[in-house]
């Protein structure tokens, strides 16, 4: 396993307000990654760092092989090396039809020509109908992504991520909004997808992290409290104070 | 016709929470296992070929009826005003693919237009001045010199403003190709570098809008002084008169220009629907709705947006440039801020997000404009006061946009749903005129995180 991410020392102040504090996280190839922690701890701002969304005060962040900052690379960039993102609240274009919005994601030249001149080219049907598969929306391809259920909508922005094909998965509270079998098949899915990707999961349901069963990461005021196996850090007092105990 | 027409109208219930089985099998669209056909673009936008029927009854219509065609119950100058209108029609689409499809509120898309006026305006001067200079040499026992021509059509020209050099400006005026050429290329490079700067900033919305404005305010105050080099206040005259075809009746003109008029409005509504369909259309609506979502799925989007503007502002100076000749006159009054703010106005209220609204709302809005400002209008007698509509149509004209900005959102063209039994909006959110398209802030998640 070769690192494929690495975040060291870095802070980000919002108006004087320090929401992340001197973090460093690595994360290897392939590797499946749980982070959690008290909301406000700073998961979806590490997040936003590492897609470009928020720029650091101060830190580093380097990707892949060749060590290069993410810092100074603009969002669409950062996607196109290889980062997908699900954000926290489901985030899916909703007049949009499924298919559509599949195909949007598919990976694919982005370039605007490449996008006018390309369509009906490829084999992007087939790929569609298969991630359609894998996210149970098979059903549903004609349909305009807003009428889905807010579960389905997390399933569709699923399905989004997998069509970039990134090499870093970061997922933002998946399963909020699922059933308990809607749950076990996300969880189903990202460990497929943590075989030959790194994916990084934020959640707050303690049973779903279980079933993930990867190494944890609890952030708390912006910085990593406690790193390790799931019992590793739940028997962690710091952990149990800040977190779990509340 | 944004949606794709496979989005049949949602007359099931929602299955909240439902995955994949729950849904009965009676509305499924795209039975599992069964290869979906890829229709072709025409057939998947069927609107199209009714605008194309339409387009086309309408210019056989008034081709029956003109004096030079016909039997003559138009008249020249009625003709030209259709011809005009097309040409608003024209721009009007070109403002809604960058307004109503790509959410970005230009309110300086007349400078393009203008622009492509000027453009031609200088040729068909030029050329025309040349021809009455060189007739006034004929008789002359010396042939005039190249340079003698060039200023005596200098003093022609300029003769109004005080001038006679001919400025740098009319280098190209002498050839048509060139001086063509000038219609695409110079809106096209200003609205380039203009959409570099504004979306490499990321100026949005409103800000956008007033910057916008602000260029086109810029230009023509520009255009009004008299070293601007074309002829400042007076601006471009007698462009009705067709170089080569002085001996061709206006009545034959005229129908000529509805004619090219039509034809372009034909080939650029197909073209800019072809550019707004498939996944090209996808993005673009998809940065309309929520451009940093586009972002993060790795389009860059300021990439598109300068396409779509520069494409769109191509359009409308083509579109200037076949309305100029029609209207036989051009100065930089036309390409005053208001005029843009009147574009934006039609297409709101013709429907933006399809383009048929677009034509709907330029056609019908400025053909009742000069109906009401002509005079056509029959003032109204209420006795304590009279309503003489050649002042009171802006009100009017004011108020509906703001009623059907608050009341029927989609426009004009939101009738034609009523005929399709279309249920689902093209678009969702807020369609305030303010904001231009509904778009999540950047930076922010609804459901603050804490
Ligand atoms: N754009 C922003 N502006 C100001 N404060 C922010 C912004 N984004 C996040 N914060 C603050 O930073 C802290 C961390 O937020 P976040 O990363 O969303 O926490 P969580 O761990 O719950 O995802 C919170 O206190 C939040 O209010
Ligand atoms: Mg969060």
């Amino acid at each position: 396993m070769s690192t494929l991410l690495e975040v060291s020392g870095v802070s980000v102040t919002f108006d004087g307000f320090r929401a992340i504090n001197n973090l460093s996280i690595q994360i290897g190839e392939p590797e499946l990654r749980a982070v959690i922690g008290p909301n406000g701890a700073g998961k979806t701002t590490f997040m936003d760092i590492v897609t470009g969304k928020t720029r650091p005060d101060q830190g580093r962040v380097l990707w892949g092989e060749k060590s290069v900052s993410l810092l100074r690379m603009s969002e669409s960039e950062i996607a196109r090396a290889g980062i997908g993102r699900k954000f926290q609240k489901p985030t899916v274009f909703e007049a949009q039809t499924v298919r559509e919005n599949l195909a949007m994601a598919l990976k694919n030249p982005r370039g605007p020509f490449d996008v006018l001149f390309s369509r009906g080219l490829d084999d992007a049907d087939s790929r569609i109908h298969g991630l359609a598969d894998e996210i149970g929306l098979r059903d549903h391809l004609s349909r305009p992504a807003g009428e889905l259920s807010h579960g389905q909508k997390q399933w569709l922005e699923i399905g989004m991520l997998l069509a970039q094909d990134p090499r870093l998965l970061l997922v933002d509270e998946p399963a909020a909004g699922m059933t308990p079998t809607e749950r076990q098949h996300t969880t189903d899915l990202l460990k497929r997808a943590a075989e030959t990707r790194a994916v990084v999961v934020v959640e707050h349901d303690m049973e779903f992290v279980r079933r993930l069963n990867c190494k944890v990461t609890v952030l708390h005021e912006g910085s990593v409290l406690a790193e390790g196996s799931l019992d590793h850090v739940t028997g962690d007092q710091r952990v149990i104070d800040v977190y779990l105990g509340r | 016709m944004t949606s794709s027409t496979d989005t049949a109208p949602s007359s099931g219930p929602k299955y909240p929470g439902g995955s994949g089985g729950q849904r009965p099998p009676a509305v499924r669209r795209a039975p599992r296992g069964e290869p979906l056909r890829r229709r072709s673009f025409v057939a998947r936008n069927p609107s199209i070929l009714w605008f194309l029927l339409a387009l086309s009854l309408f210019t056989l219509g008034v081709t029956v009826l003109a004096e030079a065609t016909g039997t003559g119950l138009l008249s020249t100058s009625f003709i030209k005003t259709l011809g005009k209108t097309l040409c608003l029609c024209l721009v009007a689409v070109a403002m809604d693919v960058v307004w109503g499809y790509c959410g970005i509120l230009s309110l300086g898309h007349m400078a393009f237009f203008g622009l492509g006026g000027y453009a031609i305006g200088q040729w068909l001067m030029y050329a025309r001045t040349e021809q009455i200079v060189m007739g006034n040499l004929d008789g002359q026992p010396i042939p005039a010199t190249p340079q003698e021509i060039s200023d005596a059509i200098g003093t022609q020209i300029f003769g109004v403003v005080g001038a006679s050099e001919l400025p740098a400006i009319w280098a190209f005026a002498h050839s048509l190709p060139l001086q063509l050429a000038m219609v695409v290329l110079v809106p096209g490079l200003l609205a380039l570098i203009f959409g570099w700067l504004a979306f490499r900033s990321r100026v949005t919305g409103v800000y956008l809008s007033i910057l916008t404005q602000a260029m086109t305010l810029a230009l023509s105050l520009y255009l009004f002084q008299n070293d601007s080099g074309l002829r400042g206040n007076n601006g471009l005259s007698g462009l009705q008169n067709i170089p080569g075809y002085e001996n061709t009746p206006q009545a034959t003109l005229s129908i000529s220009f509805f004619w090219a008029s039509a034809a372009a409005l034909a080939i650029g509504y197909v073209a800019l629907a072809w550019a707004v369909s498939g996944k090209m259309g996808s993005v673009i609506r998809g940065i309309r709705d929520n451009e940093a979502r586009v972002r993060f799925l790795g389009y860059h989007v300021e990439s598109y947006k300068l396409f779509v503007f520069t494409l769109s502002a191509i359009v409308a100076a083509i579109a200037g440039a076949l309305y100029y000749p029609q209207a036989g006159i051009i100065n930089p009054a036309e390409i005053a801020p208001i005029a843009s703010i009147y574009l934006a106005v039609w297409v709101a209220i013709g429907g933006r997000g399809r383009l048929y609204g677009a034509v709907i709302g330029a056609a019908f809005v400025s053909l009742l404009s000069s109906w009401f400002t002509g005079g056509g209008a029959p003032d109204i007698e209420l006795g304590f006061y009279t309503v003489q509509w050649t002042d009171w149509w802006l009100v009017l004209l004011g108020l509906s946009f703001v009623a059907v900005t608050l009341f029927a959102p989609k426009g004009i063209g939101g009738l034609f749903d009523l005929i399709n039994h279309r249920v689902m909006p093209d678009r969702e959110g807020d369609y305030g005129p303010d904001t231009g398209s509904w778009r999540t802030e950047e930076g922010t998640e609804e459901e603050p995180p804490r």
